[in-house]
């Protein structure tokens, strides 16, 4: 029988259209455990290569023979192994080219709607990893906000859309994720942006991002308007746009809310947060589409693909906001933290422009779930 | 440091699953307590080749990094489970660290380089009976390995080259709770 090479992107349809899968995940049982290519009619199977060393009869009985079958892996060889074996056996499998590495930096871009005077608005789902960029494109031209460090994703879309982009930023100085903020930047000409206060020890140049900076972008002048809302970190910071989405970086997500603990400040963060969460927020129209720059779980994502919510629903039934005692709230999320996300401190020096790892030093730092939300 | 090892597989440069392949098929050639020492650059091959040793019952004692290059050390063990325990003196592991004699210890160079009790002498079993005019037959002597199997051993071999005062610890230092020194 063949054995059959996906590529992210196959996988990334399978999990989008809820679509059956058996994963068969050799690697090591704590990689497993730690994170795993998600998928709400997905089911699992962990058995580590080397115990197959001598030969996969023994698992034969527990593979079916009526789903597609993945192997999947850290990096792909062990996987190509298995699924060799597999096939010898009789068995058609498939293997993910490039394992989880090349899942964790896998792109999805998925309109998220269209904008006032046929602008449009992109959401760059990276399913690996639960990060979420955009791209706000009108008129000839693109603003892209909280981009991942893949940047060729970001240029060459703009490319293919025939659009120039302008301005770039990040809502915070991320701590899960290397931003390629900075570097669409410097190699499109765009104006990169950053919360001053959060930008402290950087050691590049940017544009300041504060309340109220406005930028529009194409003739037809949609609106991305900034708005101060710490709480994740003290320069986190919030966009309307075209006045009907309302892009909350890591302070509200779909399911869960912002952790403020990432820069070593929960203490001091906390009242910020409540107030972004339960002032700031409730001053906007409940009619805004929250985008988040995140998710954590795949029942977060729409039926087209997207991590998209009105505001109005969030307020109804977000667990994070809808915590009436203050106290209460800065136990829930400062006591009860998840563990912190790999490497979140030498990511945060990544973003400052501190340290500059090489490609595979990055893919490392970036390994395993994403970890900034309080639940 | 150079540390001795019976044998050692270079995997520089190979890639998962590579490294646990050759070295599966490396330990097929050692016999039981020979150590094997894994050259490799992937950096999955630590906690692969921890798991797999744990699978299949070999003893993994540790990595260190040179220079980008991980050294692993492991131990080929299939039938180490049984314990014929069969010499009489024995002290309980707690009691070593309080008597004035010698801890000696058993292991291979490399397991006692990953470490061992502040101030334990290191003799591999092997180099026992050559290394005799190291120790003094006035002084107690606390024979300690990993499990108990191999210091009953040597401490039976003691024991018949005239040294009196021996004792076999129990258990060994899969138990020891204390501070482990390294030298490597």
């Amino acid at each position: 029988m063949s054995v059959l090479k996906w590529s992210a992107a196959q996988v990334a349809e399978k999990v989008i259209n809820n679509e059956e899968l058996i994963i068969l995940d050799v690697r090591n049982a704590d990689a497993f455990e730690d994170w795993k290519i998600d998928g709400r009619k997905f089911e699992y199977l962990n058995i580590p290569y080397f115990e197959l060393l001598d030969g996969v009869e023994d698992i034969l009985p527990e593979i079916p023979t009526d789903k597609d079958v993945l192997v999947v892996c850290a990096k792909e060889g062990s996987s190509m192994m298995v699924a060799e074996m597999l096939s010898e056996a009789g068995r058609t499998v498939a293997y993910l080219a490039g394992g989880m590495k090349t899942w964790s930096e896998y792109l999805e871009p998925i309109k998220v709607g269209d904008l006032t005077g046929g602008g449009e608005l992109y959401q760059f789902v990276r399913l690996g990893k639960g990060c979420l960029s955009y791209m706000v494109i009108s008129g000839g031209e693109a603003a892209i906000i909280d981009a991942v460090r893949f940047t060729d994703a970001f240029t060459s879309f703009a490319d293919d859309k025939n659009v120039k982009i302008k301005y770039v930023f990040d809502t915070h100085l991320h701590a899960d994720h290397i931003s390629g903020g900075r570097h669409i930047a410097a190699a499109t000409g765009a104006t990169y942006y950053l919360p001053p206060k959060d930008a402290e020890e950087v050691v590049f140049d940017y544009a300041p991002l504060i309340d109220g900076t406005t930028v529009q972008i194409g003739a037809s002048q949609i609106d991305v308007g900034a708005i101060y809302s710490p709480g994740h970190t003290i320069g986190s910071t919030s966009f309307v746009v075209d006045n009907k989405y309302l892009l909350t970086g890591d302070i509200l997500f779909i399911d869960s809310i912002g952790r403020p603990d990432l820069a070593g400040l929960a203490e001091n963060w906390v009242g910020d947060l409540r107030e972004t969460l339960y002032k700031r927020y409730r001053e906007l129209s409940d009619e805004l589409i929250v985008l988040p720059a995140h998710f954590m779980i795949i029942d977060e994502l729409n039926g087209d693909g997207t991590v998209a919510k009105r505001l109005g629903r969030l307020f109804a039934e977000n667990h994070g906001l809808n915590i009436e005692d203050a106290v209460n709230f800065r136990s829930i999320v400062t006591d009860h933290l998840p563990p912190q996300p790999n490497a979140y401190q030498e990511i945060r020096q990544v973003n400052m422009g501190k340290l500059t790892p090489a490609q595979d030093e990055q893919t490392e730092m970036e390994i395993g779930p994403n970890r900034c939300a309080v639940r | 440091m150079s540390i001795k090892v019976d044998f050692q597989l270079d995997a520089k440069g190979f890639s998962c699953p590579m490294p646990i392949v050759k070295t599966k098929k490396m330990m097929a050639e050692l016999v039981d307590g020979q150590i094997l020492e894994v050259l490799a650059t992937d950096k999955g091959s630590k906690a692969d080749l921890t798991a797999w040793a744990e699978t299949v019952g070999h003893q993994y004692i540790g990595t260190v990094e040179e220079e980008n290059v991980l050294k692993h050390y492991i131990r080929k063990c299939s039938n180490d489970m049984l314990d014929e325990k069969t010499f009489e003196h024995t002290i309980e592991l707690e009691q070593v660290t309080k008597r004035e004699g010698l801890i000696l210890d058993a292991r291979e160079e490399v397991e006692f380089a990953f470490g061992h009790i502040e101030g334990a002498k290191s003799i591999p079993m092997g180099e026992l009976e050559a290394r005799l005019s190291e120790l003094d037959k006035e002084q107690e002597i606390y024979v300690i390995c990993r499990t108990g199997k191999r210091s009953d051993l040597a401490a039976q071999r003691l024991s018949a080259h005239g040294f009196a005062r021996v004792y076999n610890v129990l258990p060994g230092m899969t138990s020891w709770k204390g501070t482990l020194i390294k030298n490597i």
